[in-house]
């Protein structure tokens, strides 16, 4: 496989200010990160865009994002996304959200329900889990947390490396910042998203890892009777990012999933 | 001189080993600890401090308030103002201070301290601060807003004191449609304002700014000294010149009647494991968008165990020799605070008597000691040193309403 060409852009949308990443040809595909931020390359990015136009921006305050001080919530993000595509003239996307990205996705899907072709949420925040509670990043330690997101540790060493880097410490600091600053409460979830994504007919994929100790998967059922047309793969021996922990078989059901006419 | 006694009111009578077992004594720590009948008992020996604090003539009461932990079982500092509004008749009540980020609406606050003011006939000292990273994580409030809710609740807190209601506040983070309180202060234009702090720049420019005293927590000599450079930059940049009307510091000092067991009983302002806030992981101390951007790194090395405490924790015997913890006698303890209100020249000073599992009886002694002969001591030496509070220098409550500004400061502001 040729290794798949990146871009890397900066785009003003809606008073943010957006890193874009964007590689690949074919459906448009938009990639929403983690509340954990994202690396700038990920073999589950590259899988995707040997296939689809996949557009991966930095959420707003995270990453290469500059924060807008103005933005209070987890709707503003999905407001600020659905004007990227305007602004990018991309229409009917496949939208994938992996973890608090599944959050935004969703809202995003709930705004304009006829402008999406394909929604894959990958243990989604957003809803709050009939049992247990998303594991709260206030009191947790940076790394602490960021292992919690996998099943298998060897999986976090591939990605961060064993011992993360202190520039890695300070950007973890800087994407918690932004999930309190938009996400504090009620924390990761929204009381008014289930009733909104009853309007959402477009085929949806949700994704859980089995072994998921940040989203408690109690929140997969609540996301399935909201959506009207959504159907549940749980992925064995994996935790919350399925997308860097098993990237290989994500992309594929993806793959699969969205291929599909 | 302005002088104070102060205790954390420790809720010692919890199991030490529990706390060490379960690794934080903050925060998370289980409240299955806390045993309600030691804690009545101990807030009622707490009161008597007081009582005995103003009976030997002590200028002020410094209260403060902490959550979910042992190191102080104040959870809101104003009921103890209140009982003290009502039971003394001379001290300050002198509130260092209350959380304002914490409060959902700070309009409670300004009724609640003006009801203090009133009732206490005009001795109230109304101090506001942030409030701990804990303390916020205990309350639900949002960290990365905190210093913005602290700025404006303090607007709103002014405005509801001295502006005449009705009228409506649309705030970032306070809306109140209807500010009417009935319940306005006494003191005119309102209570004096202290701010306490540690280590935020921020603050202390704050305080500057607005020509609030500001109190030095338990700060060494060196550390005390620059932010009293930082203080009177900020003010000569402002148009006054800042003194010791304007510095305040609080120090933990016991004072017993012989030298051996005023150590032996300072060893308990270590009882939290050295840390003043009890152990509790870094993150819960310091939340996200809590602390200074410029801090930011030095802190995540600090929470994930790559570098020490950027504060520093210091062994008890050096903390004895740098005097940031004072024991002894009176005559001992007169002559170290001596060497540091000459070096430090503050107008205001608060001693944080006992703490820990020190004993009533000896806690009582500390008192009666502090205000029969530390503090008519301590009183004779201010005088030589021309160290004045802010009653003394007749300071003014606000920098609005300063009448010494320099002119051209006053011009280029208008």
């Amino acid at each position: 496989m040729a290794a798949v060409q990146w871009t890397d852009s900066r785009v003003e949308v809606a008073g943010a200010t957006l890193h874009l990443s964007r590689a690949g040809e074919g459906k448009p595909v938009l990639v929403l990160h983690h509340e954990t931020g994202t690396l700038d390359r990920l073999p589950f990015y590259e899988a995707l865009a040997s296939r689809f136009d996949v557009l991966l921006p930095h959420h707003p305050g995270y990453s290469r994002s500059p924060r807008p001080d103005w933005m209070r919530s987890v709707r503003d993000v999905a407001v600020v996304y659905r004007g990227l595509l305007s602004e990018l003239q991309v229409r009917d996307v496949a939208l994938v959200g992996l973890g608090f990205g599944g959050w935004i996705a969703a809202e995003m899907a709930s705004m304009a329900p006829a402008d999406v072709s394909r929604l894959v949420l990958v243990g989604p925040m957003g809803i709050k889990p009939s049992q247990g509670d998303i594991l709260d990043l206030a009191i947790t330690g940076y790394i602490d947390y960021a292992r919690a997101g996998f099943h298998d540790q060897k999986a976090f060493d591939r990605v961060y490396g064993a011992e993360p880097s202190t520039d890695q410490l300070e950007m973890w600091d800087i994407c918690r910042e932004m999930s309190f600053r938009i996400a504090w409460k009620p924390y990761m979830y929204s009381q008014t998203l289930p009733h909104l994504l009853a309007a959402v007919r477009a085929p949806a994929l949700v994704v859980w890892g089995e072994d998921d100790r940040i989203v408690p998967s109690s929140a997969a059922k609540r996301y399935l009777e909201a959506l009207p047309n959504a159907r549940l793969q749980t992925i064995a021996g994996c935790g919350h990012c399925v997308d860097m922990e098993q990237p290989d078989t994500l992309a594929k059901l993806i793959i699969d999933f969205i291929g599909r006419e | 001189m302005h002088l104070m006694y102060f205790t954390e009111q420790p809720m010692s009578a919890y199991s030490e080993q529990a706390g060490l077992d379960f690794g934080a004594t903050a925060l998370m720590f289980p409240n299955t600890q806390f045993d309600p009948v030691e804690g009545s008992r101990l807030y009622n020996n707490y009161i008597e401090q007081y009582m005995l604090a103003e009976e030997v003539g002590i200028d002020g009461i410094m209260l403060n308030e902490h959550h979910n932990a042992p190191f102080c079982m104040q959870a809101k500092a104003n009921i103890f103002a209140g009982l003290l509004a009502g039971m003394t008749k001379k001290v300050k009540i002198v509130m260092l201070g209350n959380p304002l980020p914490l409060a959902e609406n700070p309009i409670r606050l300004a009724e609640e301290l003006a009801m203090i003011d009133m009732i206490s006939k005009g001795r109230l000292v109304s101090g506001f601060v942030r409030g701990g990273g804990q303390e916020q994580l205990a309350a639900g409030v949002n960290p990365a807003f905190n210093r913005e809710r602290f700025e404006e609740a303090h607007e709103l807190i002014v405005r509801a004191w001295t502006q005449p209601g009705p009228f409506r506040f649309e705030g970032t983070h306070y809306q109140q449609r209807v500010v009417n309180p009935w319940a306005v202060p006494l003191q005119k234009p309102y209570p004096r304002v202290w701010i306490p702090g540690v280590i935020s720049k921020e603050t202390i420019i704050w305080a500057a700014q607005q020509r609030y005293p500001y109190i030095a927590l338990n700060t060494s000599i060196e550390q005390t000294k620059k932010i009293w450079e930082l203080y009177d930059k900020t003010a000569a940049e402002i148009g006054y010149a800042s003194g010791p009307e304007n510095r305040g510091y609080l120090i933990q000092v016991h004072i017993s009647d012989n030298e051996e067991k005023a150590i032996e009983n300072a060893r308990q302002f270590r009882w939290m494991q050295g840390e003043f806030t009890g152990l509790a992981h870094p993150v819960w101390s310091t939340p996200s968008g809590y602390g200074s951007p410029s801090n930011r790194r030095a802190f995540v090395e600090f929470a994930s165990g790559r570098a020490a405490n950027p504060r520093g924790i210091a062994s008890f015997e050096q903390q004895m020799a740098d005097l940031r913890i004072i024991a002894g006698t009176p005559t001992t303890v007169v002559a170290k605070l001596k060497r540091i209100l000459e070096e430090t020249r503050p107008g205001i000073l608060a001693l944080w008597g006992n703490d820990g599992r020190v004993s009533q009886e000896d806690s009582l002694t500390c008192i009666r000691l502090m205000g029969q002969e530390v503090f008519p001591a301590i009183r004779e030496i201010a005088k030589q040193l021309d160290l004045k509070s802010p009653f003394e220098a007749n300071a003014p409550v606000h920098l609005n309403y300063s009448n010494d500004l320099k002119a051209s400061r006053i011009a280029a502001a208008e």
